[in-house]
């Protein structure tokens, strides 16, 4: 027997391949079973995730009487009348918090548009007196809490007579007090070639020049992260919205919608699922077609 | 790189050694002075007028006694050491803190465990990082706040989906204060999304030579994820870390919707930031809460100064 096995290399070769292919197969299996636990288990974990989401819609279409009926999501009474009722519910028609919300959110994405990309040049491409020391700072505002602040915010606006009004909420954005979005333009505006902006001004380009002919261009992806998040973030901001606003026509849709919890101590789900809805389809929008942006955004920088 | 790193570099520059060089440094950093400022202008006077203005009036406020009618009355540390007797404020600290140390960790390791199931040439990649992402985009809404309301409540979706797999619960999750933060520390690691997507990134970093090598010499897949994968992405779980506590401490909508603007049931979801909410913008106590606000900021600093301090311990850096 080991005669044979040494003396004929061909026979023990194939013996050889033979418990290869075995072994292949074993790790074929086993890595294909691996593999359909881990595919299990997520689509598990993804299920229970958006579960409550895909309940949230069906149970708007539901009739009121039936949504604590079931837990599970097949509509057998379709209905619109959750979001008539909803739509009305309130002193005034639901749109226009919503056209109150959509005004804060354009203001504040210009906002932050602007003065951002501005500080972001100066930060990432200039050099002055006191930037390490003033980066720092900057550094330092993104881990401020605003409860720090909003008192004595809240008073100066209060004097002024803007309490009331959207101006608290959309004059700091033009202050880039968002730190977040101008660390996130300086690290986009590192990874952009200095020659082109160093020949610009060999060329006789003024900053100014080759800030908004050079540079806003190609800070496009940077600047559709800021657009992305600070519509997110101002649509679903409550804490600043409940304080500034105080009279019902000056709600944003987030403080309306917690006037609902109040109005009808939460007797009429159904209207409240509806207009939860509506509040909620903007953002899922801006998260379906924006996507890449948050994801490089979120990870370059690490802040939701 | 991420803002923490870079803020711990920055001490670091290099260093000029005879006077000309300093010099001659100083006049090519003097070149864009103008320009640097007037670009920099808005950040400026937010920064003054926004931020470090509001801080100084906030820790002279911290001092007094204001109602938003009557000029401020100076009364030294009296809120300070009134809030040692205030029940409800160190009630909503230890409502807070427990808020802080269970759900932070547990949103942590999930978005791990996740982000390390996900890593590895997934087919379905972006597929389910969408759906493990989408909650923590919507988490912060009230519409979302609502929805946990209904879920938690006595005939709300947890119970009817509990009754429909034949376990009878009457149990009022959010009604009953044994539970009641317990629902919202599940709706913060519901989304976990965020430190997710920022874990995988950080795992892309990883060489695949490390592993392969690992492999070779007869790893085994937790000693692979032991010894490489923990101490490479250490740098990225350090971050997460300081962030979401920093984050977690300052919770306000989800606590506010649920107990509809009470931190109730029995001030079990008293959050900090609520109390601190109520005694401001409700009774108009401006100097107490100024004064809690700066109890807030020492926390939160001591916490990730002590994070800081740790992470010399634990996190690696490559370079």
């Amino acid at each position: 027997m080991t005669e044979t096995l040494t003396t004929n290399p061909r026979e023990q070769a194939s013996t050889f391949e033979a418990a290869h292919a075995a072994a292949h197969r074993r790790y074929l299996v086993r890595s294909r079973i691996r593999s359909t636990i881990k595919h299990t288990l997520l689509i598990a974990v993804g299920l229970l995730m958006i579960y409550p989401l895909l309940w949230l819609i069906v149970s708007s279409f539901r009739p009121n009487n039936l949504i604590f009926r079931s837990p599970g999501l097949w509509l057998t009474h379709p209905t619109i009348d959750n979001y008539i009722r909803g739509w009305n519910a309130l002193s005034s028609p639901f749109g226009h918090y919503l056209i109150n919300s959509a005004i804060v959110v354009i203001g504040a994405i210009l906002g932050n548009v602007m003065s951002c990309a501005l500080a972001a040049y100066a930060f990432a491409r200039l050099k002055f007196r006191g930037r390490t020391l003033w980066f720092a700072i900057m550094l330092m505002t993104l881990m401020l809490p605003i409860h720090v602040v909003i008192v004595p915010q809240y008073i100066i606006f209060n004097n002024i007579g803007w309490v009331n009004t959207f101006i608290p909420l959309i004059l700091p954005k033009f202050l880039a007090t968002d730190a977040f979005f101008v660390f996130l333009m300086v690290q986009f505006i590192r990874g952009i070639p200095r020659e082109l902006d160093e020949a610009a001004r060999l060329d006789g380009c003024g900053h100014w020049r080759i800030f908004s002919r050079i540079m806003l261009p190609l800070m496009v992806p940077a600047i559709a992260t800021t657009v992305i998040f600070t519509f997110i973030w101002t649509w679903n901001d409550f804490f600043g919205a409940l304080i500034y606003l105080t009279s019902p026509d000056k709600y944003t849709s987030p403080v309306a919608l917690s006037q609902f919890l109040d109005a009808t101590s939460g007797s009429d789900w159904g209207g409240m699922f509806s207009m939860s809805i509506l509040t909620l389809i903007p953002v899922f929008l801006i998260f379906l077609f924006g996507q890449k942006y948050l994801i490089r955004g979120i990870s370059t920088t690490g802040i939701k | 790189m991420s803002a923490i790193s870079e803020l711990s570099s920055l001490k670091r520059g290099p260093r000029l050694r005879t006077k000309e060089e300093r010099r001659a440094r100083a006049k090519e950093e003097g070149r864009d002075n103008k320009a640097g400022y007037l670009f920099l202008l808005p950040w400026l006077v937010g920064l003054i007028v926004i931020t470090i203005g509001p801080m100084l009036i906030s820790l002279y406020l911290s001092f007094t006694d204001y109602n938003m009618i009557q000029a401020p009355q100076w009364v030294g540390l009296e809120n300070f050491t009134r809030m040692l007797h205030d029940d409800r404020l160190i009630h909503s600290l230890k409502v807070t803190f427990i808020y802080v140390f269970v759900g932070v960790p547990l949103q942590l390791i999930l978005a791990l465990a996740i982000a390390v199931l996900l890593d590895k040439g997934m087919r379905a990649l972006s597929f389910y990082r969408s759906i493990f992402y989408l909650p923590s985009m919507l988490g912060s809404s009230v519409a979302i706040a609502v929805l946990w309301r209904q879920m938690f409540g006595t005939d709300g979706l947890v119970n009817q989906a509990l009754n429909a797999i034949g376990i009878h619960s009457t149990i009022g999750w959010i009604s009953d204060p044994k539970y009641a933060l317990g629902t919202i520390i599940l709706l913060h690691v519901w989304t976990f999304g965020s430190p997710m997507v920022i874990f995988l990134a950080g795992l892309r970093q990883i060489p695949e030579m490390y592993y392969e090598a690992a492999a070779v010499d007869g790893a085994t897949r937790w000693h692979r994820f032991a010894k490489i994968t923990l101490p490479m992405l250490s740098p990225i779980i350090f971050f997460n870390l300081v962030l979401q506590i920093i984050g977690a401490f300052q919770s306000f909508t989800q606590a506010f919707v649920v107990s509809g603007g009470t931190g109730g049931p029995s001030d079990s979801t008293m959050f900090f930031t609520l109390y601190l909410y109520q005694k401001g913008f409700g009774q108009f106590q401006m100097g107490y809460a100024s004064a809690m606000a700066w109890v807030l900021l020492v926390i939160i600093s001591i916490f990730t100064a002590i994070n800081f301090f740790a992470s010399k311990y634990w996190v690696f850096y490559d370079d």
